[in-house]
């Protein structure tokens, strides 16, 4: 399919240009292709069912909803009147075409760290996709927020510009994944908190972040909430088709695998991977408070009535289809975010070539009060040798609250 | 005013089991396909959420995900002497609705039939003589068991059936039924954990010389991925099997099998809540433009196709045919036109027996868990010293406890008050019942056609079911009830009771949805509506698919053939019909 | 233009009837849901948030049942379901309640039934054949069994012993009453009692079945769905208490 994009785009770009292309413009637009598989344009500007990246897709931020725009090259209603440097500003700085500043849902503070190389042949790339009129307001955000001035203040605080820096000390395998994961992956984005500006906590890289109702887990090599009992293999396959022994991929990580992981080269994975595992586990490994053991009892009887059908009277699921809760770092993050919203309004699994299941979690809000999910989920996370932190019933409303406005 | 479509290359209507199936093969072939559905759209985690899909009032007695009346019923009589009346509510059979059609709530046994199920008239007409079947109008299929054998286990290595094969390439199987046709490899599944019930059943039979083998099961007995790469998971014996939606993935159905896979395909669409109206044919009505539907809001669109595939539900493909005048509606008295002939039905009759100091928990159950015994099938004995044809399975499958429908109670005992209330709650539990699901052979005087009085919201005329148990078919039922108590009698409980069927098949109780026949399929275009890769004799570019195929009905579920020769069409269809579109794939 | 393209997650429209189990003012008519047609191409579709549950019964007002009728109606499952030393009486139950409400939805409008006419005489196969729908069978039957009762006895049925009023029901149930207005008794009587055993069977949320007093009179475990730890143990009793579509005590700290 890809290929089949690429051919078409070729053809695009002579009629559009004329001249014969020689093989290196060739090459340099299916490595720009790569780039945006590696960055995941499509997963916020391709709205679903949508032109590819036309924009239109609303993303809920913590400071109102932001539209990313149509990308294509568009005279009018896209990009069409970018330059090159224009891009590479854009992708370096945050400052795009006529010093228009972007916010940080663009992730430049990301793709900061991607070489001028990769860069250059993204911007290749995005010349060859078909031109779609589609107008995007892109400023939504209340006052103060719409005024993009103060992006300035902000990147001063928040940002560091800059290309990543190999460690010679590692491996090229390695150094791949570490690009990867902190340029055009933009793992952080989801994965490390943010402050109250909206920034990467850098200290806390990967530990988990909260971000369109979803807790993007933490990915360090912590054994309970992170990929520590996970092997390099593990992550691998999750990566490339949404699946493993662990878990499911459902919510913002099915699409971003969908679009993105499932479709980058396996040497690229597993460079993730190796670069992934080789971080240490961070936040701390504290044993949280053992639950209330009237909890536990209610729980446990809510569980059997409405989970163990699908996910085991043993929390042990059913490969493909029913994530395992024994062990899951979904289950064992401190923020139930996740949880509860996967409990109130269900879930649609991945759909990748190698796992085509597209299972869903059902919506249970409608039979189980706040109560019964924080207990429940208290149940979970406590049990089968899972020890996380117990969920209340405020936490449960938080959640039914957004997802019913 | 009748808004005219873009074209697509096939037009398929209904989305159940055959739609789907035809559906992804097509789309594979690079076709633009369109499936359009009358029900509405069905998804497990919203229509059957683990919350509320074990609703008995509501799926069950309510019947929430099935055909409704006041959307289509039929007219109903048992011979032409009776003026036929509509079937008001369904009762006797249960059409199926919506996406995934009864393939959702179906309780899943999948069958093979027998080389000698195919070749029903050939076989009998030389065992038994011409004589023992000059009332019936019995056909052969014009396919062989071993020409099936390819696509049953297509089908069945699709849907993940779950049970052990009595017959591998020639060599018998140990547990399995010795009375199947030979197959190429085992189920792709091992069978399912046994109850008590039929426990108890299998060692009795066995006892008595017979050979109970487990009942082969779209419920699956463990977690498994089939060749689309779709998993299902393991059943959880329930208990609201038929009737219901499975909520935790693991009944075959287009669902859990196709749909996954099948809906990401930019060169498929299905539309639903919409309604086929006739198939529309060109003025020499000799092929097919496209098909006529209305939506919900009532606007009527004109869909062109080059290709019809009828995948309606048996019922529902006949009536079409004869809305649409594809064929000749059949008359029995001249015996002229094909479409509407060899209706046939199920012939059934139930046993319980009762106990005093057994616990069966009948709620822990599955639509397919159980025991067959196949020594009284078809023509698997001898009926040289009888005086009838065919034969039963005879199935010890307990699939529920649900308390509205399933309360066993001694004969005899009042149907309210107290002693109503104690002996329900003594026989809930304790009360062990089997069947014998037989054979329906056709007659001259069981058929379909177009009701001349009723009319469905549309004004279209409904279809008229004229339809009774041929005597031959009693005369076997009876046979297998008196089967039927010898096993009750070495099951050794302290009563039973062993239904025996009359004439006069009454439209009101449950008895099976497995309506056959209408469209059947043949070598001869007199005696049958479409050929054996179900193309129409009459409209080359119509396929027919499903049970309305049937020339009769074996003593086995329907959905196991209907499954096969859903796939045997889409081979036809693929690898011989679209090099030469347009044209008949056998010359009549 | 009836049709959009073909696009990806298309919304369903569904009524999105969250079943709150403490609050308090519920409908309890159950709307028929209209689906409007659409166009699914490209992906699985899926909502979140989207389930279709039943609509729980709140007891309170009678909604279709005048208070005579009612008191009738309760009098009669009260004697089709005795109070006795295995579980309340129909009553009690909940079963007029049931029956209250399944009258005013789909069940009592037959509105899913083919009703077009004509309406002929038919053969005991064809089924029922009758113009009148159950919500008006009961609104006539009831006043038949009363006009009937008064008219022998000079007291209508729930001024009966009980000894009476099950003679009378059992002379119903055979056809052996002449109701006025050519009622024919024994399809009535088959339709009370057919709902009676809904309403006492049936789960919880309907407005019967009371504390599923009946799934624990018979031992049937209600809405579970996961039966794996117990398939083998022939013949051995299953030791959890019933759970319905609301729950169970349990899950709120409470014994049963």
């Amino acid at each position: 399919m890809r290929a089949l994009r690429i051919t078409l785009a070729f053809c695009a770009l002579t009629l559009a240009l004329g001249p014969a292309l020689g093989a290196d413009q060739a090459d340099q637009i299916i490595r720009g292709g790569d780039q945006a598989v590696l960055g995941d344009c499509a997963g916020c500007h391709t709205q679903p069912g949508g032109r590819p990246l036309a924009g239109g897709l609303q993303l809920e931020t913590p400071f109102g909803a932001l539209i990313p725009p149509n990308i294509t090259p568009d005279r009018d209603t896209g990009i069409g009147n970018w330059s090159e440097a224009d891009f590479r500003s854009m992708m370096r700085t945050g400052i795009g075409h006529e010093g228009v500043r972007l916010y940080p849902a663009m992730p430049y503070p990301a793709y900061t760290r991607m070489t001028d190389q990769d860069i250059s042949d993204l911007w290749a790339y995005l010349t060859t996709v078909e031109p779609v009129s589609n107008k995007v307001e892109a400023n939504q955000l209340p006052f103060p927020f719409n005024i993009r001035l103060s992006m300035a203040g902000w990147n001063m605080l928040n940002f560091s510009e800059g290309a990543f820096t190999p460690d010679a000390s590692k491996s090229a395998q390695w150094n791949r994944g570490a690009y990867i994961v902190q340029g055009p992956g933009h793992c952080g984005t989801c994965h490390t908190p943010k402050s109250i500006l909206g920034a990467d906590k850098d200290s806390q890289f990967l530990q988990g972040a909260s971000l369109q109702g979803w807790f993007a887990p933490d990915i360090t090599g912590n054994a309970q909430s992170g990929l520590g009992k996970w092997s390099q293999d593990d992550l691998v396959k999750y990566l490339r088709t949404g699946v493993n022994a662990h878990s499911i991929a459902s919510g913002p990580m099915a699409e971003a695998v969908e679009n993105s992981t499932s479709k980058m080269t396996d040497a690229d994975l597993t460079a993730i991977a190796v670069y992934l595992k080789s971080l240490g586990p961070g936040g701390d490994n504290a044993q949280p408070a053992k639950p209330d053991q009237a909890r536990m009892v209610t729980g446990e009887a809510i569980y059997r009535d409405n989970c163990s059908a699908c996910h085991g009277g043993d929390g042990a699921g059913a490969g493909a289809l029913f994530p395992a809760l024994t062990g899951n770092a979904i289950v064992a993050q401190g923020n139930p975010e996740t949880l509860a919203r996967l409990v109130l309004a269900g879930s649609q699994a991945v759909h990748t070539d190698h796992a085509p299941t597209t299972p869903s979690m059902p919506s249970l809000a409608w039979r189980l009060q706040d109560q019964e999910i924080a207990d429940v989920l208290t149940y979970v996370r406590n049990s089968w040798g899972n020890a996380a932190p117990a969920v209340s019933s405020g936490d449960i409303a938080a959640v039914r609250k957004e997802l019913t406005q | 005013m009748t808004r005219i479509l873009p074209r697509k290359d096939v037009v398929i209507v209904g989305l159940g089991w055959t739609g789907a199936i035809l559906a992804n093969e097509l789309t594979d072939q690079g076709l633009d396909v369109l499936a359009i559905e009358r029900g509405p759209w069905r998804d497990t985690a919203t229509d059957f959420n683990i919350g509320y899909a074990q609703d008995e009032l509501r799926y069950s007695v309510r019947r929430d995900l099935f055909l409704q009346p006041v959307v289509e019923t039929m007219t109903m009589r048992n011979d032409p002497s009776q003026k036929a009346l509509p079937m008001r509510d369904f009762g006797s059979f249960l059409p199926g609705n919506g996406v995934g059609g009864a393939g959702v709530h179906w309780n899943g046994h999948t069958w093979r039939f027998w080389d000698s199920d195919f070749k029903t008239k050939t076989n009998l007409a030389s065992r038994y003589g011409a004589a023992r079947i000059a009332d019936l109008q019995v056909e052969d299929w014009g396919v062989t068991g071993a020409e099936m054998e390819p696509y049953y286990d297509q089908f069945e290595y699709l849907a993940g059936i779950s049970g052990k094969a009595g017959n591998i390439k020639g060599q018998l199987q140990q547990g399995g039924n010795p009375f199947e046709d030979a197959r190429a490899r085992d189920y792709p599944n091992p069978p399912m954990e046994m109850t008590y019930a039929p426990a108890m059943f299998a060692e009795a039979g066995r006892s008595m010389g017979l050979h109970p083998f487990p009942t082969p099961s779209a419920n699956m007995s463990r977690s498994y991925t089939n060749p689309l790469g779709i998993t299902l998971g393991q059943c959880t014996f329930c208990g609201f099997c038929e009737r219901f939606g499975c909520a935790n993935y693991s009944k075959s159905s287009a669902q859990t099998t196709i749909l996954p896979v099948l809906m990401r395909k930019a060169n498929f669409e299905v539309r639903t809540n919409s309604e086929v109206l006739h198939v529309d044919l060109h003025a020499d009505g000799k092929s097919a433009r496209g098909v006529t539907y209305v939506d919900s809001s009532g606007e009527e669109y004109f869909q062109p196709a080059d290709l019809v595939l009828l995948c309606a539900y048996g019922l529902h493909n006949v009536r079409l045919m004869m809305l649409s005048r594809i064929g000749r509606i059949y008359d029995p008295n001249t015996g002229e036109g094909t479409v509407g002939r060899n209706y046939c039905y199920q012939t059934n009759a139930g046993t319980q027996v009762f106990f005093d100091d057994k616990n069966f928990n009948p709620f822990i159950a599955a639509g397919a868990l159980g025991q067959t015994i196949d020594d009284y099938n078809g023509d698997a004995f001898d009926h040289g010293p009888l005086d009838f044809v065919g034969g039963s399975g005879i199935n010890c499958i307990p699939t529920n406890g649900r308390p509205i429908g399933t309360r066993p109670t001694l004969p005899g005992t009042p149907k309210w008050g107290s002693a109503w209330k104690k002996a329900t709650v003594q026989g809930y539990k304790s009360t062990l019942s089997f069947s014998a699901q037989g054979s329906s052979y056709a007659t001259r005087n069981n058929y379909l056609d177009l009701d001349p009085t009723y009319k469905d919201r549309f004004g279209r005329p409904l279809m008229r079911m004229t339809f009774d148990f041929p005597d031959n078919d009693i005369r076997m039922s009876n046979y297998l009830s008196d089967r039927m108590e010898d096993i009750a009698k070495a099951l050794g409980g302290k009563q039973y009771s062993v239904a025996r069927l009359k004439k006069g098949w009454n439209s009101v109780p449950y008895q099976s949805t497995h309506n056959t026949g209408g469209a059947i399929m043949g070598t001869d275009p007199k005696r049958s509506a479409v050929n054996t890769f179900l193309q129409s004799w009459d409209v080359p570019n119509i396929f027919v698919i499903g049970a309305s195929a049937f020339p009769q009905n074996a003593g086995k579920n329907p959905t196991g053939t209907v499954g096969a020769l859903a796939f045997r069409a889409a081979d036809a269809i693929r690898n011989h019909y679209l090099r030469n579109p347009g044209a008949p794939l056998v010359q009549a | 233009m009836g049709h959009q393209k073909p696009v990806r997650h298309q919304k369903p429209v569904r009524m999105n009837r969250r079943l709150f189990l403490s609050s308090v003012a519920l409908f309890s008519i159950s709307a028929p849901i209209v689906s409007l047609a659409r166009t699914f191409s490209g992906a699985l579709p899926w909502e979140p948030m989207s389930s279709n549950p039943p609509t729980q019964v709140v007891p309170g007002a009678w909604q279709f049942f005048t208070p005579q009728e009612a008191a009738l109606v309760e009098a009669i499952v009260d004697r089709l379901i005795p109070h006795d030393d295995l579980s309340v009486g129909g009553k009690e139950a909940g079963c007029a309640v049931y029956i209250d409400r399944q009258l005013t939805g789909d069940f009592g409008t037959s509105s899913r039934l083919y009703t077009q006419g004509p309406f002929l005489p038919g053969l005991p196969t064809q089924g029922y054949q009758g113009e009148a729908n159950p919500a008006q069978r009961y609104r006539s039957g009831l006043a038949a069994i009363d006009a009937f009762l008064k008219q022998r006895d000079g007291k209508t049925f729930v001024e009966l012993k009980p000894e009476d009023q099950d003679a009378f029901l059992t002379a119903m149930e055979t056809g052996k009453v002449e109701l006025p207005n050519g009622f024919k008794s024994a399809e009535f009587f088959a339709l009370l009692l057919q709902n009676a055993m809904e309403g006492f069977f049936a789960d919880p949320v309907y407005g019967g079945n009371k504390d599923m007093v009946s799934w624990r009179m018979l031992g049937f475990p209600g809405a579970r769905y996961d039966y794996r730890d117990h398939v083998s143990k022939h013949n051995e009793p299953y030791p959890l208490p019933p759970v319905s579509i609301m729950g169970r005590p349990e899950w709120r700290g409470k014994g049963a």
